[in-house]
């Protein structure tokens, strides 16, 4: 492996000192998947810090050129597989806009809903793995999950499967929702603020949380916005933008809620806000899961092509979409050139961009702390590799 | 549960006296596996996907603690039980034959998820191993994409039935000499070097994947990028969002 770093580049004036070179992963003990860093420590700082990506390279670009376009969707489940109904969101508005076409009402409500959905388990897995992180040894897992299992039952009862849905079509969503599971949802949305008190009585004001992780691996604005840093991470920052209301796709327009705003930027705002984003969540849960109305829930023009996919051939054209994943935004470029399979797709991954910062908020932290950060990033590998 | 095939020469109901008055006759093997069955510890190593799920496992709903699996150990000198949970790059499957090479015997694979026992549905792409059985011996494949949680507790019954057939006087970990370590593989310029290892895997006669289904993967049809400057931005623009008024009939339907 290449020398990252020369002992001789850093002037220590003349203290007889070395810098230690330290590989993290890619089997290690938090839970972030297969990812690798290279760390230099100086001590117990960090001077240098390298991601090494590629572990968990799937190929799914590549995959999904050679398929047709409906056959990419269970795909897009693994990408992030915490969120794979925000992933399913985004690639069928990416390929709505290149065909247009138009989604009924009903279904634009559902797919709201369930992107809400995974929006709140992705960010309760994560803050119980932050946790993990900060030493408290998967018992704030074991909490999180206990609520990520009740959603899932819900994603199980309606797509068949726990974590890979492959619930949206093209033009709307697979099946309909029956009332009863309309009373289900609104079960686990009326419970989960309670759950919510439950854990923050325990985390938020905890002294340790505090004093490990205020002022640790701060993030200022301007960097940021340079790096085109987007998602929770951003608006910890400060900066106020969410896709959700900028480009206020699907129905988000209609929904009252607000964009949580971090005031410093450092590991504890992105704890607190996506404790904030959350509650903000059950919001639109609650007014979406109110108002939804009744009707179609496929569009007629993308009836015929349930039976057979192959024949939908989106006329030759480009299109790029993006949705407010859990993670940031998540953007889908399809490229037709009139065939069955699309020419060009390719996935703009919010893991993969907010990573590149990583190495700016470790320097000069402790090396207990680079793991804390890594995790308040939120990563997941299937969607950096791809 | 069901115990190891009773190798015993004393008389159930015997046996059952015994119990009764508190005297349990048992063999040195039975003894010995229902130790090591039920204290099986796992690495904690997950790929993918299915790493998700083995986190679930060992959650409070499905508990994996009930089998005596639940000490995930981040380092492989500690661990028994590999579980591949995801899947297996080329460029990760040096460091899986690696991990096990460092696992102390006795050691057991289990694979969790089509992609480590064939790729699962990224078989096609070109950095993706077609099995983590080319390089290292397996125990109990899992199959599924992800596998429930209730499938893993079943692998790791199957695992619990085998370990129990398994003889204090013939187990290959106490033989002499045995080192069960296996040549990890190179990343060389067109894969992995070697392609397998003949040991333990050997290649089918017959691609029966291609024979019921063909090639389902159209790799390298396409020769001309479309001409997007002609066309007319193809899509519609998307109507505009109503006012944000809620639809005149609201109410669950
Ligand atoms: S088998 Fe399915 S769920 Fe498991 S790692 Fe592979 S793609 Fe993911």
């Amino acid at each position: 492996m290449n020398k990252i770093f020369e002992a001789k580049d850093i002037n220590l004036a003349g203290i007889n000192s070395s810098l230690l070179e330290v590989n993290i992963g890619p089997q290690h003990p938090s839970t972030h998947g297969v990812f690798r860093m290279n760390a230099v420590l100086d001590g117990e700082v960090i001077v240098s810090l390298k991601p090494v990506m590629g572990y968990l390279h799937r190929n799914h670009e590549q995959i999904a050129e050679n398929m047709s376009y409906a056959a990419s969707m269970p795909y897009t489940d693994r990408l992030d597989y915490f969120n794979s109904m925000s992933n399913n969101l985004g690639y069928a508005l990416s390929v709505e806009k290149l065909a247009g076409l138009e989604v009924p009402e009903r279904a634009e409500y559902i797919r709201v809903i369930m992107a809400e959905l995974t929006r709140l388990i992705n960010h309760i897995a994560v803050i119980g793995f932050l946790l993990n992180d900060l030493g408290a040894f998967f018992t704030p897992v074991l909490y999180a999950f206990r609520e990520r299992e009740k959603i899932l039952d819900i994603f199980e009862e309606i797509s068949g499967s726990r974590m890979m849905c492959n619930y949206l079509r093209f033009g709307g969503v697979k099946r309909d929702l029956s009332p009863a599971i309309l009373e289900r949802i609104r079960g686990v949305v009326t419970a989960f603020p309670r759950f919510l008190e439950e854990f923050e009585t325990l985390l938020t004001k905890n002294e340790i949380l505090c004093m490990r992780c205020q002022n640790v691996g701060v993030l200022s604005p301007e960097l940021a916005v340079n790096a085109s840093i987007t998602g929770p991470l951003l608006r910890a920052s400060g900066v106020n933008y969410d896709i959700r209301k900028v480009d206020g796709y699907s129905v988000y327009p209609r929904f009252q809620f607000k964009v949580p705003l971090g005031p410093k930027g450092d590991v504890y705002d992105r704890y607190y806000v996506r404790i904030l984003e959350m509650r903000e969540s059950l919001k639109i849960l609650d007014q979406a899961l109110s108002t939804i109305p009744a009707g179609e829930i496929m569009s007629k023009k993308m009836i015929p092509f349930l039976k057979s996919p192959r024949n939908f051939k989106p006329p030759v054209g480009e299109a790029y979409a993006r949705v407010e994943a859990p993670k940031g935004e998540l953007g889908f470029y399809v490229v037709s050139d009139g065939t069955p399979q699309p020419w060009r797709y390719h996935v703009r991954a919010p893991s993969f961009i907010n990573l590149t910062i990583l190495e700016d908020m470790c320097l000069g932290q402790k090396v207990a702390d680079a793991i804390i950060i890594l995790g308040s990033v939120d990563i997941v590998l299937g969607e950096v590799d791809r | 549960m069901a115990l190891a095939p009773n190798t015993s020469q004393v008389d159930d109901g015997l046996k059952n006296e015994l119990a009764k008055k508190g005297i349990v006759v048992t063999t040195m093997n039975q003894l010995y596996n229902w130790g090591r069955r039920s204290s099986i510890w796992p690495m904690q190593f997950g790929l993918a996907c299915c790493a998700i799920e083995m986190i679930a496992t060992a959650c409070a709903r499905y508990d994996i603690a009930r089998f005596g699996a639940e000490l995930f150990r981040p380092s492989p000198r500690q661990a028994d039980l590999m579980i591949v949970a995801g899947t297996v790059t080329k460029k990760m499957a040096p460091q899986v034959v690696r991990l096990y090479n460092q696992m102390a015997e006795p050691k057991y694979v289990i694979t969790m998820g089509a992609c480590s026992i064939a790729g699962g549905p990224f078989i096609d792409g070109y950095n993706v191993l077609r099995g983590i059985d080319r390089y290292i011996p397996v125990d109990v494949h899992l199959p599924g994409c992800p596998p429930r949680p209730e499938a893993l507790l079943y692998g790791l019954m199957e695992l619990q039935k085998k370990i129990d057939g398994q003889q204090i006087e013939t187990a290959e970990w106490y033989q002499q000499g045995l080192k069960r370590e296996y040549p990890i593989p190179e990343f060389g310029p067109h894969g992995l070097i070697p392609k397998f290892n003949p040991e333990v895997w050997q290649p089918r006669e017959n691609d029966l994947r291609k024979e019921r289904y063909g090639q389902p993967i159209m790799i390298g049809k396409k020769s001309k990028a479309p001409n997007l400057d002609v066309v007319a931005v193809a899509a519609a623009p998307r109507p505009a969002a109503p006012a944000p008024t809620p639809p005149p009939t609201p109410g669950i339907a």
